[in-house]
């Protein structure tokens, strides 16, 4: 459906873009997730068109839209964009918003498919009211109807519920998806906020510097991240040194854990290049250790941070590593004690030093 | 009583009532002309008189709303949106016109299409040309008066494109709309309310306009006034006629009031941060240059041109005592008027500071009326009861002869009347810019009342005030029409010269003074030139 091929970009001497690789099936919703300034929204751009591409390629359904010399102008890609701040025309009712792409539909026929969107988009209520008399929510509701309304190959969504409220974020995030899986529609959004990606897409790519560093389930790039980079971005962990036993066994201070090793470390079916002994760090994340007040482990409460149903717990080991940990909430413990621990590890996620 | 002015809370009214006074009487006095009709000049001039103005002034509004609307919308979308070879040159030497008076740019093109003019030599030797199209027209006055005041449309519209930022087209065209055609459905419709504030300010300015129409032997209102003051020395029938043109302007007055209450969509979107243009090539691109480079060269580089080689020519000769001594009277008019009202600009917009609510809202709104009001209708509306208190004063005292009319008096309260908005504009813009908080940390330190206005807010103040004093400084120097009417006998300004040079048809000597003008009027433009970048860049 869409394909990225060796996409770079460069502003002056500035290099925005440095070979990007994606590929998006149909129906699928991708996620470009990084810190800003990672050049996630150019990417956007330039798939939607407004930017000229300078090296590789963007394939939209088997046809070239741009590269090779080839420069398909926006209005002609039909790729739909919902924008950070909506970008609703203010002069426009809501019905007029909807059916502003809709040219080569008239009368009866206009009405009945900005009717189906807005009842899609659950405001047919407001068709009359204009873009400034509505929420947030509802203008970011509009801005999807509109993009939606002539039926785009592609829905591009730059940050699309950075300008709204946390609580309003989720719910409408759910919201949309359902409203996209609905449809069929293949999607690809771009945000700097990963609660957003993981409950909106299918795919996730995490780029950094121009790059994506991983374009996986938001299940793997959490549990078994490609590089520092990613399993630092994602989700809490922290990282302690460990030493590799075996191709199977690597030994941190908590005790030995078991399992493949990955990540860089591993090179072609099993550890290569570490070998017995070789230094490493290992990825510990929250959900990896257990309070467990019979274990013989035992570990000092550094800080804590209340999160309602559970704590989140910074824990200093014997040996003067970090660990964080997630703790039910009604195991209020003071800062100094000392609690029982151990390990759950599933996924063994090593980085060589 | 007293004790409610020792402790301020009259005080903000005290004074500002006085300054609405300024103001609201003239109009007043005007409008008291049309609630008792002299039945016998009312006859005259409803059968000789007002069908010609009423249809003059109609062609005029008509025509020239329609020129600054095509000129001004254009140029704006083109220097806002596009770009082409010289964009950035023209995005503010579009703006230069604003310093020619439209009086100045009229004799120029007047006497460039004079039979003895250069246009017209070189057309008749070279080309053997001998006819002219009439410039002494409807058609002139209309093409003359477009080009001095298109700027006012460009400015805003040109402000509201730059507002709408790039995204609202992007957004059009990832709906299937080409660039051109998203020009049509969004950007004009959505700037509609910028172009209209700027065309109604073009129309005020149309039907305000003293000194071009009566260069061009065009019969307006205003001309209408002066003739009947001036050359039949009927002042009643002067202020029938000011009644009449005032009930024209408060129309136009109105709608830019509501419009400018009712303008609530273009702030709703926020600017777009990479402002990426429509790049213009091959005949765009030519065509773009060669629209903004004639409307430049017509609007200010010839006339500009014209007049500094007349009034070199004229220099040697010119320039003497009388001339030094027109420029004086001029420096000492708009500096004594530019001090003043600043002053009571500053004085309004404190009032309403320490005052603010409804009732003086509406006090502030009356006081700044008076860029609406044509000068030759205040020059009336502040004559007539000028005369009254001298006839009181002769009468009561036995005086002889005038006390107050034909004093400097009578005109820089004129001036007042007629600039404060001028002025009242950056100062209430700078005081709006000083938090309460500092108001509050100020007091709290034990400095209030006048103390913290000298102080805390003067200080910071400085530079609106300094901006509203040389605004105001220059629309004086330019003005016209008060200046004309109500100037003491003999005491004759750079721009009476003008007027008076204009009117016999010697354009060279007409040029010197208004060289002076022209030149002095280029420093508010580059203020603004300033400013609008400012605003653009943040």
């Amino acid at each position: 459906m869409l394909i990225l091929e060796n996409v770079a970009q460069s502003y002056g001497t500035k290099q925005v873009l440095k070979g990007v690789n994606l590929q998006l099936k149909a129906g699928q919703i991708g996620c470009l997730l990084g810190p800003s300034g990672c050049g996630k929204t150019t990417a956007l751009r330039l798939i939607a068109g407004f930017e000229r591409l300078r090296e590789g390629t963007i394939f939209l359904d088997g046809e070239t839209v741009a590269g090779a010399g080839a420069h398909l102008p926006p209005e002609r890609r039909r790729v739909g964009l919902v924008f950070q701040d909506f970008a609703l025309f203010p002069h426009l009712d809501v019905a007029a918003n909807v059916g502003f792409g809709l040219r080569h539909l008239k009368g009866a026929d206009l009405r009945q498919r900005v009717r189906e969107m807005l009842d899609l988009v659950g405001l047919a209520g407001e068709a009359g009211a204009f873009p400034h008399q509505l929420s947030g929510g509802q203008q970011q509701r509009v801005a999807l109807a509109r993009a939606l309304a002539p039926r785009p190959r592609l829905l591009l969504l730059d940050e699309p519920f950075s300008s709204l409220d946390v609580e309003l974020r989720e719910k409408l995030s759910l919201e949309v998806r359902d409203i996209l899986n609905q449809e069929g529609i293949t999607a690809l959004l771009v945000t700097h906020d990963q609660h957003e990606a993981f409950a909106m897409a299918d795919r996730v790519g995490i780029m950094n510097q121009g790059v994506i560093q991983q374009w996986d389930t938001p299940y793997n790039l959490y549990h078994q991240p490609a590089n520092r980079f990613v399993a630092d971005f994602v989700g809490q962990g922290v990282l302690l040194p460990g030493k590799v036993i075996n191709s199977r066994q690597v030994e941190i201070e908590l005790g030995v854990l078991e399992g493949r090793i990955p990540g860089e470390c591993d090179a072609e079916g099993g550890c290569a290049k570490c070998d017995k002994g070789c230094m490493v760090d290992v990825l510990i994340r929250p959900d990896d250790i257990l309070h467990d007040d019979a274990s013989p482990l035992l570990a000092t409460v550094e800080r804590k941070a209340f999160r309602g149903a559970e704590f989140l717990y910074t824990l200093r080991l014997p040996q003067g590593g970090r660990v964080q940990v997630l703790v039910p909430s009604h195991h209020n413990h003071a800062i100094g004690e000392g609690i029982g621990i151990r390990l759950d590890v599933d996924h063994v996620v090593a980085f060589r030093r | 009583m007293p004790g409610l002015i020792a402790s301020g809370r009259l005080a903000p009214w005290l004074a500002a009532a006085p300054i609405a006074l300024l103001t609201a009487v003239p109009v007043l006095v005007v409008l008291s002309a049309l609630a008792h009709p002299d039945q016998e000049i009312w006859d005259h001039l409803w059968r000789f008189v007002l069908p010609e103005l009423l249809v003059n002034t109609l062609w005029l509004v008509l025509g020239v709303g329609l020129g600054v609307t095509l000129l001004g919308v254009s140029l704006a979308w083109l220097t806002a949106a596009c770009e082409y070879p010289g964009r950035r040159f023209f995005a503010w030497a579009l703006l230069l016109p604003l310093a020619l008076p439209a009086y100045v740019t009229a004799f120029v093109w007047l006497g460039l299409f004079d039979f003895t003019g250069p246009l017209a030599t070189w057309l008749r030797e070279g080309h053997g040309i001998m006819q002219l199209p009439p410039i002494r027209s409807r058609g002139g006055v209309i093409l003359v008066m477009s080009l001095a005041l298109y700027p006012y449309v460009y400015l805003t519209a040109r402000a509201a494109f730059q507002g709408q930022g790039r995204r609202l087209l992007e957004a059009a065209q990832s709906l299937g709309e080409s660039p051109w055609r998203a020009f049509w459905r969004v950007a004009l419709p959505m700037a509609r309310p910028g172009i209209a504030a700027g065309l109604l300010l073009a129309i005020m300015e149309t039907l305000a306009d003293f000194g071009t129409v009566s260069v061009f032997n065009y019969n307006t209102f205003t001309t209408a006034i002066y003739k009947a003051w001036f050359s039949l020395f009927s002042l009643p029938a002067a202020a029938q006629l000011a009644s009449v043109l005032i009930f024209f302007v408060f129309v136009v007055a109105l709608l830019e009031y509501q419009l400018r209450a009712s303008r609530n969509y273009a702030a709703s979107t926020r600017a777009a941060a990479t402002p990426t243009r429509i790049r213009l090539g091959g005949w765009g691109a030519a065509l773009a240059t060669g629209w903004s480079a004639l409307v430049f060269g017509l609007a200010f580089a010839l006339p500009m041109w014209q007049i500094l080689d007349w009034a070199a020519g004229v220099f040697a000769s010119d320039f003497d005592a009388r001339y030094l001594e027109f420029a004086w009277h001029t420096l000492l008019l708009a500096g004594l008027g530019a001090v003043l009202v600043g002053g009571l600009a500053l004085v309004l917009g404190y009032a309403q500071r320490l005052r603010p609510g409804a009732a003086m809202r509406v006090t502030a709104r009356v006081a700044t009326l008076g860029y609406a009001l044509p000068g030759a209708v205040l020059a009336v509306g502040i004559f007539i009861p000028v005369a009254w208190l001298d006839n009181q004063l002769i009468e009561r005292l036995s005086l002889d002869g005038q006390v107050l009319g034909g004093t400097l008096l009578v005109m820089l309260l004129a001036y007042c009347a007629r600039f404060l908005a001028v002025s009242h504009g950056p100062v209430d813009a700078g005081l709006a810019r000083i938090s309460r908080g500092i108001d509050e940390a100020s007091q709290s330190l034990g400095v209030a009342g006048a103390r913290r206005l000298w102080r805390v807010h003067l200080p910071m103040l400085r530079v609106s005030l300094l901006g509203a004093a040389a605004l105001t400084f220059v629309d004086i120097m330019k003005e016209l029409p008060i200046t004309l009417m109500t100037r003491p006998f003999g005491w004759d300004t750079l721009a009476v010269r003008v007027f008076e040079m204009t009117s016999e048809g010697e354009w060279e000597r007409a040029a010197l003074p208004a060289a002076a003008i022209a030149i002095v009027g280029l420093l508010p433009v580059f203020l603004l030139i300033r400013h609008a970048d400012h605003h653009a860049h943040t």
